[in-house]
Formats: C-alpha cells, structure tokens, sequence
C-alpha cells in the first residue's frame, strides 16, 4: 500500500536479499518511497517523524508526516521534545499514540501517569480515536491531515486498540493479563468482524462476496509468502557484508574485517 | 609475520592503484609545502590570515549560498549569533528559514535534523558543545549512522553535526570531554577533526557535500586562533578530501600522530627538540579519524622507525590505542622500539587550573616524552 509488496516484507523478515532492505534491516527497518521506517529505539522514531514534517514545510510541499508510537513509548522525554518543536513551529505532522493498553508486559496504568495520551500534547490539540474501528481511524486521519496541512500546526491522535498477540516472539502474552481478557476483546472489539458487520448491515456487499475477498486476501499472501520462502538469503560474501554502509563512491577506501586479512576495500 | 604485513602491502598498492576520490564535491587540491606553520610564517601573496572562527562561518555561508537545502539549527545558532560566534551574521544574511535557533532539546532537534535529512535536506546541526551531543549520541549513532545500511541503501542521511570537542578551560568535569573515540568507532559514520583554519573550512564543507552522516568535531581553544589561509583555501570551491592526514612538518626520526589542538603542541615541542638536540619529528595533522590515514602512518613509520601518538582524549579505548594497534598491525617490522602514545589522564576533567593542567597534554610534557623515548 505504500509502495512495497507483501512478498519483499516477508522476505526480509527471512533474512532474504530480494527483501525490502536485500536482508540488512529485518522487521525493524523497513524503508520505501515516503515510508521512513521502523526505529528499532523506543521513541527515537518521534523527533525523526517531526524533521519528515520540518522537510516538508521548508520544502513548501503540502505534505504531512504520519508519526506513530505506542502508549509505552510515550513516556519517552523526547516525545515531550518533539512536541514542544512541532508546535513552535507550527509542523504538519499527526502524532498517533496506538495504545494497545500495554507496553510490553506493562500495562498503561502501570507505566503512565495520565493514560489519557492523546492529552499528552498539553498545548497540541488531541483527540481520542476508536482504533478498532477502521471507518473512524480513517475519517479521523483524513481530518488531522486537512487540519494539519492548513497550517494549524500539529494533533496528537490517540487510537485506543488492542494486542491479541504477544509483544514479540519471545512473549506467549499471557503472563500479564487473562486469555479471558484477550477473547472478550476478540469477540466484542475486532476490527475486522466489525467492518464486516457494518458492510452487511448497510448493505454494502453480502457474505459471499466478502467470504471471497477473504479468500482472495489469503491465497494472495500465501503466493507472496510462498514466493519471499524461494528467495536465496544474501550470499556470505564480503562484497554484501560490507556494501551500502556509506553511499556509493563515497567509501572510504576500506572497512576493516575480524582480522587485517579480511578488510574490504571499495 | 609475512602474513601480517600482507594487509599493509595491500593497502600501499591498491591506494596507488585507486583514484583517490569519484565524487567531484571532493577535488584534490594541491598541498601546501609541509613547512612549519610557526608564528613567523612567510606572507605569500594572496594568504591571509583567519581565524578558525572565520574559517568555520566562511564554510557555512559558502554552502548555504551554494545549496537551498543546506540550513543550519543549533542552540542560539542565529539571533544570538552562535555562542561561540561561529554563526555569526549568518541569519542577517540566509534569514530564519535557513538559521533556526533551537531550543534546548538536544535529542529532539538532533531527531528532527534527522529526520530533514532523511527527507532530501542537508542540515547542519550544531551542539553548542558535543558534551550536551551525549543527550543526543542515540540520534546520531541509531538514525544517521545506520539508516543507510539499515535500509540496504536506499535512505541516505546527509547530514553534518558540528560543534566544539575536547577540553576547554576552567569549566570542569562535564564540559571537557573528548568524543573523538567515541564517533571514530561508528561504521557509517565520518568524523573529522580540523586543527588549522584551512583544516576547519575546508573539512567543514566537505562534510556538508557528503551524502552521509558527517561529526566535524571542532575545538574551543583553537577558534580564536590565527592561521594563514592560502589563496586557494579562500575560494568557495574549496575541499579537503576525507581519510586523508596532512604532514605539517617532514621528520626522519620519530612520527608524531595528532589530531586537533594537539597538532599545535606537536609542532611547537619539535621545534624545540629540533633547536635542543638537532633531531628532526615528522608531524602527521590526523585531519580525520574516520576514515583515517593508515596509508601516511605506515609510510611515515617505514622512514623514521619510531611512532608517538599524541591525543587529548581519555587514555583507555582511545584514539591513541587505536593508532598503536594500527601500527602493531601494520607497521612493526618497520619499528626500531614500542610505539607510544601521549593522551588525557585517566581522571574526570578538575576544575582548579593546576590540577587541569595536570590532565591534559602541553608542549613541555610531549617534549620531555620525546628526548625519552629517543634517549635525547
């Protein structure tokens, strides 16, 4: 959606040189025509995403930056910092809060004096989305940007969501909170069943047609998954350890290897 | 031990087989005679005489003149006219789109310069002092230095961090440190560190034209100071390449390797041991530490078989042990005894003036070091 295809991601969460970053970034770092990435440091990506909206005012362009961080994250001073910039000096950039009501393993109460994060902003106006509504995140988004590229500056936008899932592969996501918990959500709250519902109910389309949609979306991926699984990982060669560590023709004139024997030279 | 000399033969030959540089930005520029730059330096026609100060704000200028995507932010960069007047009159000149005074957030404008960078613009983030860069180092290392390689090289990050490094007077602890290791371990970064004004324009503007993320770290003690600026480093299309160090005083008996302030001292101190004892140092100006200059290192080494290094730096991992393990690796055939190193003590920058100058380098103690280490 945002120019990459599902085949280069899951390729590069296998570690495959047709991956989006030909395998140096894994699922971190990610980076396509305005898409700056995931950053691996909680709460760096902030003041990155407000420079984005700095390059587009200074630019002229009426472009907004999309800067998304966890309700974890926003604890981090230099959210604070970022805000404080933003709005002296009128950015076009949304920042979106997705509070899944943990960070990691701690839960938002736990972690966060005020859990009212779209109030974080103090002087930025805020507003509280339904994250599991995907017709209000829309519609709230496309506000945020007409308001945002009018130069009224930036909006703190807090989408209340949830985490099925564990935080990574390492967390089952149970020592924390109740699978009761996780399937009341999953039952009441689901993004996706929730559509769904929606579109029938207006009478937007009927079973089938989303039952084929549904298929249709699976088979596509699993083709692409299929497909990023047949690609070769980057050959262990010094040549791809060391290439793209500065910008072409602008090396220096070689990088030193475990040993004297292995340095690379450009 | 042919084994381990094969690197540095390798590194001889496929330097000379290499053009030096392919990006145009970086012209070589012929150098100046390895002569003494001491006080009493011969005017030629056309040298003037610069200030480190004016070096710097010449580069700026030059550069925001030349490209509308370089712009400069920094903690009192514009209205107060830099804290240490290197920005001076630049925002009467380039206005306040392109002379941002910050406020002061070192890691949230470090991001945002970042980020601008990471957008197609080419800024030059100023510290104040690279000590407060330290509230900033995860930028600097996390999201300009690694994003290149990060995104398999399609996101570069052409930015410059620039301020002054190292030790000041009288301001203690805190604001007297020396980040040249620090940054000089970075894969993906560049890091220089001019001494002369020459140094300061022309590596300043180099860093500003390299597409990657560039630390030119400068040093308080010497923006005040003279030096003749040739005519040629007074044109705008002036450049210094990279990975290159400077010989500011041909030797045949001991290689001295410096960097920064320490350059001035070295000079001085040989003069003296010249004056004294008739021995002759061959001072090497580091220029940049990352890249650095093996290259001149070993083929200094291989003519005065004698190495001393001289930083300011804290001693442990530092500059100095790096420029040791380089020779061991590269040169020790070529070496008549152990290669030794001066640095900064092992101790948290004092305040009282004596106990400082207990701390840091001078020109009678590298002396002294000298006719010891050469049985003078």
């Amino acid at each position: 959606m945002r120019g990459a295809t599902v085949k280069s991601i899951v390729g590069e969460l296998l570690g495959r040189r047709e991956g989006i970053a030909y395998g140096k970034g894994g699922s971190m770092h990610m980076f396509t025509k305005g898409f700056y990435g995931g950053n691996g440091i909680v709460g760096a990506q902030v003041p990155v995403g407000a420079g984005l909206a700095f390059a587009h005012q200074y630019l002229g362009k009426k472009n907004a930056s999309v800067v998304l961080y966890g309700d974890g994250a926003s604890n981090q001073g230099q959210v604070f910092e970022a805000f404080n910039m933003a709005k002296l000096w009128n950015l076009p950039v949304m920042f979106g809060c997705e509070n899944n009501k943990y960070g990691m393993g701690t839960a938002a109460n736990r972690s966060s004096a005020l859990t009212d994060y779209y109030k974080r902003g103090q002087y930025i106006p805020g507003l509280k989305v339904n994250g599991m509504d995907v017709l209000a995140v829309k519609a709230a988004v496309k506000y945020a940007r007409d308001y945002t590229t009018n130069g009224h500056g930036p909006l703190v936008l807090e989408y209340v969501t949830y985490r099925y899932g564990g935080h990574s592969m390492s967390d089952p996501g149970t020592t924390y909170r109740t699978r009761e918990e996780i399937q009341r959500m999953r039952s009441t709250q689901d993004p996706i069943a929730g559509l769904k519902h929606k579109l029938l109910e207006w009478n937007v389309t009927t079973e089938e047609e989303l039952k084929q949609i549904d298929k249709d979306a699976r088979s596509d991926v699993d083709k692409e998954v299929a497909e990023a699984e047949q690609m070769a990982p980057p050959e262990p060669t010094p040549k791809n350890l060391f290439e793209d560590i500065y910008v072409r023709g602008s090396e220096p004139q070689f990088m030193r290897g475990r040993t004297p024997d292995e340095n690379y030279y450009y | 031990m042919s084994r381990l000399l094969r690197p540095a033969s390798r590194l001889v030959s496929s330097s000379a087989a290499r053009p030096v540089n392919v990006r145009s930005a970086f012209q070589s520029f012929p150098r100046v005679p390895a002569i003494v730059q001491s006080r009493g330096y011969a005017k030629e026609s056309g040298v003037k005489e610069y200030t480190v100060r004016d070096a710097l704000n010449e580069a700026l200028a030059e550069e925001l003149e030349l490209n509308p995507k370089v712009f400069v932010l920094g903690e009192e960069v514009a209205q107060y006219n830099g804290a240490y007047k290197v920005t001076k009159g630049l925002l009467d000149r380039f206005g306040d789109k392109r002379v941002i005074d910050s406020p002061i957030t070192e890691s949230g404008f470090a991001g945002l310069t970042v980020g601008a960078a990471l957008a197609g613009l080419h800024p030059v983030c100023e510290f104040m002092t690279f000590n407060f860069a330290m509230q900033a180092i995860d930028q600097i290392i996390n999201s300009a230095a690694k994003t290149h390689y990060m995104s398999g090289g399609i996101q570069p990050c052409n930015i410059t961090f620039r301020g002054p490094n190292g030790f000041a007077s009288g301001v203690a602890a805190q604001h007297s440190q020396d980040y040249s290791a620090w940054y000089g371990s970075i894969p993906g970064l560049k890091v220089v560190t001019p001494w002369s004004a020459e140094d300061a324009k022309g590596l300043l503007k180099a860093a500003i034209r390299d597409p990657n993320p560039v630390c030119v770290l400068e040093n308080e003690l010497l923006y005040g100071q003279t030096f003749p600026m040739s005519e040629a480093a007074q044109k705008d299309d002036f450049v210094l390449p990279f990975g290159k160090a400077k010989i500011e005083r041909a030797g045949k008996d001991l290689t001295i390797v410096t960097l920064s302030r320490c350059v001035g001292q070295s000079l001085v101190a040989a003069e003296n041991i010249k004056k004294k004892y008739g021995v002759e140092c061959e001072v090497i100006n580091l220029r940049s530490i990352k890249p650095l200059d093996v290259e001149s290192i070993v083929k200094s080494v291989k003519k005065t078989h004698r190495l001393l290094c001289v930083e300011s730096g804290f001693p442990a991992f530092g500059v100095g042990s790096e420029i040791l393990a380089l020779t061991m690796e590269y040169a020790f055939d070529y070496l008549d005894g152990p290669a030794q190193r001066i640095t900064g003590a092992e101790v948290p920058t004092p305040y009282a003036q004596k106990l400082e100058e207990m701390s840091f380098p001078n020109e009678p103690l590298i002396e002294a070091y000298i006719a010891k280490m050469l049985r003078l």
